[in-house]
């Protein structure tokens, strides 16, 4: 018995001393030795990839952000500013609820079933607050009637997947190419551009697959809305 | 371009990738779990431990060393979050409470990576970098050395031992998961992850106002969570945050970087039991079972059934646009196919049936290919399996590399695979009936079901990954999936080495014309089988109830 103990602790003296090296290897020296080299050769990156604009920061170009307009008196949810280009929806964004004197940006998705709020095996016309029926319907009408301008309706199904869904992170810095091209009249029209400028613009900056077929086509939000500002300016 | 071909190529680049890779990488872990030099580095580390490197172990001593080093772990890990908030470098973070701390340190400790907790707002940067960083290291070492001496044990005769387990874990430290993940975790930086030790700081926005980040060592420990299989993110959002997985590309590459090991540790086996071909074997049913699944997942993705994606107009919820449905299903099914977890889209919104895969791939027993280790040898106790069923069909007592597969071998092999369902099976049975767990229930119905389904699956097996609409952070769910990780990592364990133990003493058997090839495409096909049959009928039940009434309703 009292040899069995002997045995243990030796086994766990030596199993604590093998941790605490590693620790030292992998929990220490790896991540400095990687910070140093990011640091040193890819600075920007490495601190968040942040976009200045008129000298001032304006967000990072791989984080997503709301391009809302102030919110009212007695407004819960503020409204879209719709000068500019509008971003997802990101209805899974959490908010502090442990470290509660930070307003952190908790990322994270909805993970609502594909079936959720569904009657029946469709989604009724009135689904249930809070599913995901209610959300995709109410963002696709929201998107029709914002973007429908004069001499440009938007149909229910010219709106893109990714118009009416929250992203995985709820922080998607980017938009479909068809996206961005249903919002151009609009964004058009409230600035007093050309459409054919706006869509320059959307064009421009518009991303294709990495290498022709590694991911999808993107528009970057900020970017887009940074060049739409500089072009209102220059008119 | 359409979407379905760009995914395609997706899938054939990252083919060509690991056929690649497989074969100096895989000869290179040969290289590293059998030669007889130390580094420098690694006898000041074997100093340091007190242990000899070069001394052997029987299967009771290798065992008595892993889990003497995961209790610690556990250990350590529970002090480092229940202490978080007197640490420095914590950002001021609290510490974690009991039932959290115990589930985090099990989890990471046992290459789960299963995340109750918020990671932005619940951990600082010591636990993350010196804590849950450190075990992404060491329990994908663990695993290795695992897998290591059941092929010794394969490999040698007429003797008890197996290796030296400290050995073993330092070197596959040192030696692989270290460089491999500082050069992954560089061209993620490059690519746009953050790497650095800012604290809590405000970013503009353009429209005014501000943003509140943290930053962190996002890169390297992202490197590691996908190399090590582990898949706890830096952040709630895990991989689908651009800061952990900015670009398509490193999409690609963090799915690289998950099968990139497992896949060469079959070379590596074939090395060292002295027949490649026999390591191509088991990278064919590894192949052929991943690349199946895959094509299946883009085409329930791709086809979006599911009255709120018609709706929508494309299976888009939870995912994001940079990677689109292609590269979200290509990382989907590796995730769950290894135990990694980690997630670039949130497999909760998939479609029924996606999500009823990535459940699947997870109840094979992530063998296709599998974790760092886990997957070889979950896939050789399979390979065992199918050698026994053949043995049957034909009336031969089997055997699988010379070695004969009888009463005790068969005996271990068949407890192998049934712990891991009984966790699953009991645990959420027993949630379901109980009244308090299904509040913890996002959805309702077949999803909610499959919700605790997955959960379990995701914690017996070792993956972490979610339907994360359940709300785990409860004391019921904190310690049953608690229990489920640590009973489904460290009993496999016991029984593989046993195995291995019973197999080294053996004496080699001749190959006569009444031999199994277990080398020739034939066995590979008698072992996809085995493993979708014996998979099918353990959990087509469950599976009924949850992801299939779901996605045929």
């Amino acid at each position: 018995m009292n040899n069995s103990f002997v045995n243990t602790s030796r086994l766990l003296g030596a199993g604590l001393r093998a941790l605490l090296v590693l620790t030292l290897v992998t929990g220490v020296i790896y991540p400095l030795v990687v910070t140093g080299i990011a640091q040193a050769l890819f600075h920007d990156k490495a601190n968040g990839s942040e976009i200045e604009a008129d000298g001032r920061v304006v967000g990072s170009s791989l984080i997503g952000q709301p391009y809302n307009l102030p919110l009212k008196k007695g407004q819960q949810t503020p409204e879209p500013d719709l000068r500019w280009f509008q971003g997802r929806p990101a209805d899974g964004l959490g908010g502090n609820s442990i470290n509660t004197r930070y307003e952190l940006i908790l990322s994270g998705a909805t993970n609502l079933a594909a079936d959720s709020g569904a009657v029946d095996g469709r989604c009724p016309a009135e689904p249930e607050d809070g599913t995901l029926c209610a959300r995709v319907l109410a963002a696709k009408a929201a998107v029709v009637e914002d973007n429908s301008v004069a001499g440009y309706p938007v149909q229910p199904s010219d709106v893109p997947a990714d118009a009416v869904t929250s992203s995985g992170s709820g922080l998607d810095p980017a938009i479909s190419p068809q996206y961005a091209g249903l919002q151009v009249h609009r964004v058009a029209a409230r600035n007093g551009l050309s459409v054919a400028a706006v869509e320059k613009l959307v064009a421009d900056h518009t991303q294709g697959r990495t290498l022709g077929f590694i991911g999808e086509p993107q528009v970057n939000v900020l970017e887009l809305n940074i060049a739409l500002e500089d072009l209102v300016a220059g008119k | 371009m359409g979407p379905v071909l760009a995914a395609v190529l997706q899938l054939l680049a990252l083919t060509g990738a690991l056929a690649l890779l497989h074969i100096p990488l895989g000869n290179h872990m040969a290289r590293v779990y059998s030669s007889g030099k130390h580094l420098r580095v690694e006898k000041w580390i074997y100093k340091a431990i007190g242990a000899d490197p070069d001394a052997e172990m029987t299967w009771p001593a290798y065992l008595r060393g892993i889990l003497a080093f995961s209790a610690v772990g556990v250990l350590f890990l529970y002090l480092l979050q229940r202490l978080q908030g007197v640490l420095p470098g914590s950002l001021g973070f609290a510490s974690v409470d009991p039932a959290q701390s115990f589930n985090t340190a099990v989890s990471f400790v046992t290459n789960t990576n299963w995340q109750s907790y918020y990671g932005e707002q619940t951990m600082g940067h010591v636990v993350q970098t010196a804590g849950l960083a450190v075990q992404n290291f060491v329990s994908a070492a663990v695993g290795m050395a695992v897998a290591v001496a059941l092929v010794r044990g394969f490999a040698r005769s007429r003797t008890g031992e197996l290796g030296n387990f400290w050995s073993d874990l330092v070197r596959g430290t040192v030696r692989i998961l270290v460089p491999v993940a500082a050069v992954g975790a560089v061209v993620l930086v490059a690519c746009g992850a953050v790497q650095n030790f800012s604290g809590i700081h405000e970013v503009g926005q353009f429209m005014g106002g501000t943003q509140q980040w943290n930053g962190g060592a996002v890169a390297s420990q992202e490197a590691i969570k996908e190399l090590g299989t582990n898949g706890g993110g830096y952040f709630n959002a895990n991989s689908a945050h651009p800061f952990e997985n900015p670009t398509p590309f490193t999409n690609l590459f963090e799915v690289l970087l998950i099968l990139v090991i497992p896949f060469s540790l079959t070379r590596t086996f074939g090395v060292l039991v002295g027949s490649v071909r026999q390591g191509y074997a088991i990278l064919a049913t590894m192949v052929t079972v991943w690349l199946g699944f895959t094509a299946l997942m883009m085409w329930t993705e791709f086809a979006h059934h599911g009255p709120a994606l018609q709706a929508a107009g494309g299976a888009m919820e939870g995912k994001e646009v940079r990677f689109g449905v292609g590269g979200s299903s290509i990382f989907a099914v590796a995730t769950t196919l290894t135990s990694t977890g980690a997630v670039d889209s949130f497999h909760s919104s998939f479609t029924g049936l996606g999500g009823g895969i990535t459940m699947l791939s997870m109840m094979l027993g992530e063998i296709a290919p599998g974790g760092t280790g886990s997957g070889l040898y979950g896939i050789l106790i399979m390979a065992v399996i199918a050698v026994f069923i053949a043995g049957l069909m034909v009336g031969r007592t089997p055997e699988y590399l010379g070695k004969k597969i009888g009463g005790r071998e068969m005996k271990l092999a068949a407890c192998y695979i049934l712990i891991t369902p009984a966790l699953v099976l009991v645990f959420t049975a027993a949630s379901t009936a109980l009244p308090t767990p299904p509040h913890s229930m996002l959805n309702s119905g077949a999803h909610g079901f499959s919700e605790v389904l997955y959960a379990f699956t995701s914690a017996a097996n070792n993956n972490g990954s979610a339907f994360a609409g359940l709300n785990a952070n409860t004391d019921w769910f904190n310690t049953t999936t608690g229990l489920a990780m640590l009973l489904g990592r460290f009993l496999p364990m016991v029984f593989v080495l046993a195995l291995a133990g019973s197999l080294a003493g053996q004496k080699p058997v001749p190959v006569t014309a009444g031999t199994l090839r277990t080398e020739k495409p034939l066995f590979t096909g008698l072992l996809v089988g085995a493993i979708l049959i014996i998979t099918g009928l353990t959990y087509f039940p469950a599976l009924a109830l949850g992801p299939l009434a779901e996605g045929l309703a």
